[in-house]
């Protein structure tokens, strides 16, 4: 099966500090469930920003739906950004845009009319309950009803890679199941999810996911399933 | 080919701030103001430069420093030169009258003695050193002065203050420019956040860029037209002054390619405004990744 991610040999630093990241060597198969755990400051977010494309490696290799793209020029960049939805930690919202302009927005970046942009837009807003919000904008709204935005904005575009960074964080337990409910009918319509998390029980409610854990920059993967997943060609990446 | 200047409502939801809010519609109206003002003032000093060189190209005077004694053969021995067009003795109460400003009443006097003057025009076949011996050979000393000659300096005055203008003019130009560039980083720094999230989801350079260059070509079509509207007030309302230097300059005014230049101008600014913001915000979005 086809990797959405490889990583070889790759480390990250910012500026002139220590290394964040140290020898990542991984891959992620096309249409899989990942869990990315670790504790605080183990680099996880970083991790994130490269799978995401907002950060560069300082060294080694990253390919992102086949395409080497570490030293990519930023004018290739865009459209695969645009397949990549993002829920950010802290939801990252334009405060000035209502709710149906910020879940909009990646839809008007990648051209979409508006008439093909009003029914979708509802819909996911529906979906996340906030149908009566749409005009609502991010002060205005709380932190569960601004990360359910933010989720929404990042799935409307239904990207083939979507990365969640502590998705669940601000919402209810039902909201938050909802939420791991929406994720996993995405990923079973063949988008590969990557959600880092300290949550154990949302780990433990999702079978079939696999686990990536950081610490300390480097990647626990005793078992090389990670830089040899099942199905995938063997050797690196 | 205009396309980037028409945005959809949700586009222009997107940069938040209330249009003509900040100072640039007024950097832009400033500067646009002065630089209409300096560049009629340039292209009518063109116009009279351009007149007065018309008028005297083919002017000479011839002088008599012994008076006029002989002044029936001088005339006939330049009227009778080849190439020349007209002649005209100039009366002796004009030259005492002239003097008068300088002399006073001693203008008047007999003792005083007053050079005879004859202007004469004559085009470029005329063989002004022929004339000159002919009509020393009547009144010895006798010269022929090219009028070109004595009203050079200002002409080459008049030359020098065109391009001060226009050089005042490019400086104002860039002046402007370097205000908008200021404005774009600020407007940059303000939406910077807004920015970040349209790369994050995938816009392109070019898509940002669009909702700001729109922004200051509006901001600063407004700016250059006030400006203009301001200074075509003061214009009119130095029309009378402007006229009685036109006639005393024989008749320079500002003609209709004139006016359509100025016409032209706030549009120019506009351009460049627009351009300059364009590429200073393309810059500025390449430093990040």
């Amino acid at each position: 099966m086809a990797a959405v991610a490889e990583f070889d040999s790759v480390g990250l630093r910012y500026g002139t500090g220590a290394e964040v990241l140290r020898d990542l060597d991984f891959r992620l198969r096309t249409g899989s469930f990942y869990f990315l755990t670790g504790p605080s400051g183990a680099g996880k977010t970083s991790l994130l920003k490269l799978l995401y494309l907002a950060q560069r490696p300082t060294r080694g290799r990253i390919k992102i739906f086949g395409e080497e793209l570490t030293e990519a020029s930023r004018e290739e960049l865009p459209p695969f950004r645009r397949r990549i939805g993002v829920v950010f930690q802290d939801f990252r919202l334009i405060r000035h845009l209502s709710a149906f302009d910020n879940v909009a927005l990646p839809l008007r970046v990648a051209g979409a009319s508006e008439e093909d942009i009003e029914g979708p837009v509802r819909e996911m807003l529906a979906w996340v309950g906030l149908a009566d919000r749409a005009s609502a904008r991010p002060p205005t709204l709380s932190g569960g009803e601004q990360q359910r935005v933010a989720i929404a904005r990042a799935v409307i575009n239904r990207p083939e890679l979507l990365v969640a960074d502590e998705p669940t964080g601000n919402v209810d337990a039902d909201m938050a199941n909802r939420l791991m409910g929406l994720f996993t009918a995405m990923n079973r319509l063949g988008t590969t999810v990557v959600v880092a998390t300290h949550d154990v029980g949302l780990i433990s409610a999702t079978p079939g996911a696999q686990l990536i854990r950081l610490e300390n920059g480097t990647l626990v993967d005793p078992t090389g399933t990670l830089r040899n997943p099942p199905g995938a060609p063997r050797g690196k990446a | 080919m205009f396309d980037w200047l028409f945005v959809s409502p949700a586009e222009r939801r997107l940069l938040g701030a209330p249009r003509f809010g900040g100072p640039t519609p007024w950097v832009i109206a400033i500067m646009s103001f002065s630089i209409m003002l300096i560049a009629a003032t340039g292209l009518a000093l063109a116009s009279t430069a351009s007149l007065m060189s018309q008028a005297i190209e083919s002017r000479y005077t011839l002088q008599v420093p012994g008076g006029a004694a002989n002044m029936a053969a001088l005339l006939q021995a330049v009227r009778s030169s080849p190439g020349v067009t007209s002649v005209e003795a100039v009366p002796e109460s004009d030259m005492r009258q002239t003097l008068e400003r300088w002399l006073g009443p001693a203008a008047e006097s007999a003792d005083l003695p007053v050079p005879a003057l004859i202007d004469f025009d004559a085009s470029a076949a005329a063989n002004l050193t022929a004339l000159q011996q002919r009509a020393a050979a009547i009144a010895p000393g006798s010269q022929v002065v090219a009028h070109r000659d004595s009203v050079g300096p200002l002409l080459h005055s008049l030359h020098l203050l065109q391009w001060v203008a226009f050089g005042l003019v490019v400086l104002l130009s860039i002046a402007a420019s370097a205000a908008v560039v200021l404005a774009a980083r600020g407007a940059l720094d303000t939406h910077r956040f807004t920015i970040e999230v349209m790369h994050g989801i995938g816009a392109t350079d070019l898509q940002v860029t669009h909702l700001f260059q729109r922004k200051i070509l509006i901001d600063a079509l407004v700016g250059s037209l006030a400006g203009a509207a301001a200074a075509a007030v003061v214009l009119l309302l130095l029309a009378s002054g402007a006229a009685l230097a036109g006639e005393l300059t024989g008749g320079a005014t500002l003609g209709v390619l004139d006016f359509l230049v100025l016409a032209l101008l706030p549009f120019a600014l506009t351009m460049l405004a627009t351009w300059v913001a364009r590429t200073a915000v393309l810059r500025s979005l390449r430093k990040a990744l």
